[in-house]
């Protein structure tokens, strides 16, 4: 991206609403006043760089970075995608940070009292570089579904958490991604407060034949597209 | 053009990937972005973060970003790396130890960015930081005067006397009386 050059303001149809009241804790969250526009600046277009110091070879990958007697249990899996600006192209060597929770659906975080094991061998946190393709790329176990009090019998959807930089500070976007068919998004109000179907169907992944390894784990592939360069009247 | 991917809350479980704290963690940004030893420009901000009901947001994070001492963003060569994460106590409470940024532009006042996060926000949070004791750069700021009057003050971070480094005061509420100015940055 040229420096300096401004980007496409955030697609609000595009995005979740502020407050939703069936997710209960956007009640007293959510903004009630109008945001108020900004210009962009350098203070907007300008973003922290990670070098490659930020990250070591097994930090993508969760199955290994926190063995302390063995394999963590549950269903190995590949996570790899691509971050990629309005324009479809490559962010490159930008930080992306992950975390989730194991294959019980309990988070290795003293907060999470769900009835489910922790695993000694996983702690669900990880973090990649992406490459000159924008291709980051993880290796895990498939996350449980967990309840979340938010409703009776409320449960969360399995999930990955996602946290993603760019080179301007209002690129950044922290989301969640999905798996494809799972039963719960439906009932899911954090998933539902994106009103948009084609929007929400976006923080699905694919499942992928081509990013799974045989004899191994099974690959999905999950892209986010972040707001890329506004148009000039010389793009028309 | 592709079309956005849609933001989703941090939710309440993040401490371990965003802000761990356990020994040994290796970490991409802490709430020092400085240590005190930078004479007059070292500064320290303490936050709160408040909900609507004007209750501690406990499980909140704040993230900034800002220029150094000369109003220049760091592009990753330096040491100073000019962004900075803090989780939120159980008071609501986040604090940075850093330098007062300089003006970035002429007339642009001195500020800190700012992202807010927490489980029950759907999508992150923009504000700035601006300081109370430069008074006569934030009259002439190009943003403040694009806030109504009776707003800005939420954008201004009161020093608070005497304390060694400099501490700023801010309270960043998210709904309802007094809410802070947020940005469609």
């Amino acid at each position: 991206m040229t420096a300096g050059r401004t980007l496409e303001p955030r697609d609000w149809a595009a995005q979740p609403a502020q407050a939703h009241p069936s997710y209960k804790s956007t009640l007293l969250r959510s903004q009630q006043r109008r945001l108020v526009p900004l210009p962009q600046s350098q203070s907007e277009l300008t973003a922290p760089v990670f070098g490659p110091g930020a990250v070591e070879d097994t930090d993508c990958d969760l199955t290994r970075s926190a063995v302390r007697s063995g394999e963590p249990l549950g269903e190995r899996i590949i996570v790899s995608g691509r971050i990629l600006d309005g324009r479809g192209r490559p962010l490159r060597g930008t930080l992306v940070e992950v975390w989730q929770a194991n294959a019980a659906g309990r988070y290795a975080h003293s907060a999470d009292n769900h009835a489910a094991p922790l695993d000694p061998n996983f702690l669900g946190t990880g973090r990649g570089l992406t490459d000159q393709e924008g291709r980051y790329r993880f290796t895990t176990v498939r996350p449980g579904a967990y309840p979340w009090r938010n409703h009776p019998n409320a449960w969360r959807p399995a999930h990955i958490h996602f946290s993603v930089f760019g080179t301007a500070f209002v690129q950044r976007l922290v989301t969640q991604m999905y798996f494809p068919g799972d039963p719960l998004l439906p009932l899911d109000p954090i998933f539902n407060a994106t009103a948009d179907e084609q929007a929400r169907d976006r923080l699905v992944s694919r499942f992928s034949p081509a990013l799974t390894e045989p004899e191994w784990a099974l690959g999905f592939e999950f892209d986010i597209v972040l707001r890329g360069p506004a148009a000039t009247p010389m793009d028309t | 053009m592709l079309p956005q991917t849609p933001s989703q809350t941090v939710g309440p479980f993040f401490s371990h990937a965003l802000t761990p704290s356990e020994p040994g963690a290796r970490i991409i940004a802490s709430n020092r972005l400085a240590d005190d030893s930078g004479g007059l420009a070292s500064i320290r901000i303490a936050g709160r973060l408040l909900d609507g009901a004007g209750q501690a947001v406990k499980d909140g994070l704040i993230e900034i970003w800002q220029a150094d001492h000369q109003g220049t963003y760091p592009d990753g060569t330096e040491k100073f790396s000019g962004f900075g994460r803090s989780a939120t106590d159980a008071g609501g409470r986040f604090w940075f130890q850093t330098i007062k940024p300089g003006s970035i532009a002429p007339g642009h006042a001195p500020h800190v960015n700012v992202a807010v996060f927490a489980r029950g926000m759907l999508n992150h949070a923009f504000t700035r930081i601006y300081f109370a004791d430069e008074a006569a750069a934030n009259e002439s700021d190009p943003v403040l005067a694009t806030v109504d009057p009776g707003r800005r003050g939420t954008l201004v971070a009161e020093r608070v006397e005497g304390d060694r480094p400099r501490t700023y005061e801010f309270t960043i509420r998210l709904q309802g009386d007094g809410e802070t100015v947020f940005f469609d940055a």
